[in-house]
């Protein structure tokens, strides 16, 4: 299994932390990220994976624009003004607004008007276009937020945990329902998890990050088309993760 | 019908307007109550009778023919005139600074000790004030009412910005939502609690305020008219006036204010 070494010739996002610290509340710093480098490939699906409170989502705030406080550089090669489309760990729809009028407010003014209907009825929100958030469960609520981050066409895709604290059979198919949007229209993506599972199911590549302050400790190509990941594939794959991640990090 | 008004009453208590959501919510307690008072008005003025103390059938025939000759109306609308400038200008205003102060650590530290002396100042200092540097003017009148309130504004305001939630914030920086829709799809409606509570307390306060600043220097409004009859010492047309502006604000607080929180704050009612 090679690791990942592009010449950056394809990479559409070239992420280059040199340190990130936060100040602790007894004055002292805390280390967060230390020399995290990695690329990802236009229209690859990349996910990170790493412990929890290793700095995951730390690093995809710097990659949204949310936290400057860093030594480093992001580089988006080939984009002038990137459309990044966000799925936080919340689905952080503004409660006031309806399903629909969330989706519309994240479009760019001159997509305003577009037609949602493909998009809402892969989704499977059709019938809840006129809800407000609070009447969603959090599985909808977090498929209205996939919506509003596929429906502005993004350049990049971001995702942080999108289906953490969901149950199983819920989050199986919303992956599912991620990955049928994201084929129509591949963007590139970059996810990040601590699912190991959800991880080789939906990614192109697996970045994977130490414990804190997260580094890259390697990657794992998985490159195989995603009907083609059968159960049998998946256990495969998961055995040559662990065969050499082993003694690196403990298989979750 | 039940279901919805008891819903109604839940949310009153969240926005903090509970009790006039309770006291209005049952009309017919509203009428039962007002007639108890008439009845009793009437029953007191016929034992004392005094030129002092009108019974409530006088002070309707004053009401009727001050409406007929066009005064009462006339200088009912001067002083809602003055009422709604002065409203819009102490929300506008207090709303900015609060916003302001609130979102601004340093700013507010610095200035907290002028909003605190300004909410000390006694509203008749400033209506005197301001007639004296601005002139008996209708600026100077509508300006003091407004100086009046807006601290009070500027206070609740800075309140609810600090309790903004900055998530909504970063959502609305990662999809790039334009200055005037961050305004009015993520400042607004989580203000809006807090806008509420301001604009209640606001009305009932600069009402008040306005008579005064019509009695001091203005020579039309309600003010100036109770004014006037008091030097006649005529205290049922004082009545006739004050009942009826009472009522058109009453009339307001109910056709206005409630109907629009609740059409603002539907979404907060669909929660399961």
């Amino acid at each position: 299994m090679n690791t990942h070494q592009l010449a950056g010739v394809a990479a559409r996002l070239r992420v280059n932390i040199e340190e990130k610290s936060f100040r602790s509340s007894n004055g002292g710093t805390i280390e967060v990220l230390c020399d995290l480098r990695f690329e990802v490939e236009q229209n690859e699906f990349a996910c990170i994976l790493g412990p929890s409170g290793c700095g995951k989502t730390t690093t995809l705030r710097i990659l949204l624009g949310l936290d400057s406080d860093y030594h480093g550089s992001i580089q988006l090669p080939g984009l002038a003004d990137a459309r990044i489309g966000a799925v936080f760990q919340e689905p952080m729809l503004l409660p006031w607004r309806t399903v629909e009028q969330n989706v519309r407010l994240a479009l760019p003014k001159p997509m305003r008007e577009t037609n949602l209907d493909m998009l809402f009825s892969t989704l499977g929100l059709s019938k809840m276009r006129n809800f407000y958030p609070a009447e969603l469960s959090l599985g909808l609520a977090r498929r209205a937020a996939i919506a509003r981050a596929l429906a502005i066409e993004p350049d990049i895709l971001l995702l942080d945990e999108p289906f953490v604290s969901l149950d199983e059979s819920t989050a199986q198919q919303l992956r599912h329902m991620l990955l049928s949007v994201w084929s129509e229209r591949p963007t590139t993506a970059l996810m990040v998890t601590h699912n190991l599972q959800e991880a080789i199911m939906l990614a192109d590549r697996i970045i994977v990050l130490s414990e804190r302050p997260a580094h890259v400790i390697g990657t794992f190509d998985i490159r195989l088309p995603r009907n083609y990941r059968n159960q049998q594939v998946k256990a495969d794959l998961l055995r040559s993760f662990n065969e050499k991640f082993a003694g690196v990090r403990n298989p979750p | 019908m039940a279901l919805a008004s008891s819903e109604q009453q839940q949310t009153g208590k969240l926005v903090s307007t509970a009790a006039s959501k309770w006291q209005w919510s049952s009309p017919l307690m509203v009428l039962l109550s007002f007639g108890a008072l008439v009845v009793a008005w009437h029953v007191g003025a016929t034992i004392w009778p005094s030129r002092s103390f009108p019974a409530p059938l006088l002070v309707l025939q004053t009401f009727i023919s001050e409406t007929a000759s066009g005064d009462l109306p006339y200088n009912l609308g001067i002083t809602l005139c003055r009422v709604a400038a002065s409203f819009v200008l102490a929300m506008l205003i207090g709303s900015v600074i609060g916003v302001l102060l609130g979102s601004h650590r340093r700013a507010d530290q610095f200035f907290n000790p002028w909003v605190i002396l300004f909410l000390n100042i006694p509203a008749l200092v400033i209506i005197v004030l301001a007639y004296i540097w601005f002139g008996l003017n209708e600026a100077a009148a509508i300006g003091a009412v407004a100086l009046n309130k807006i601290p009070n504004v500027v206070v609740t305001m800075r309140e609810g910005t600090r309790a903004l939630d900055p998530r909504y914030a970063e959502m609305a920086k990662v999809y790039r939502f334009n200055a005037l829709d961050r305004l009015r799809h993520i400042l607004i409606p989580q203000l809006q609690p807090y806008i509420a509570a301001a604009s209640r307390s606001g009305i009932s306060l600069i009402w008040k305020i306005v008579l005064v600043v019509e009695l001091l220097g203005r020579s039309n409004g309600v003010g100036f008219q109770i004014n006037l009859f008091f030097q006649l010492f005529d205290v049922a047309a004082i009545l006739a006036y004050t009942l009826a502006f009472v009522a058109v604000m009453l009339f307001i607080e109910l056709v206005v204010v409630q109907p629009l929180e609740h059409t603002s704050t539907r979404w907060r009612r669909s929660a399961a």
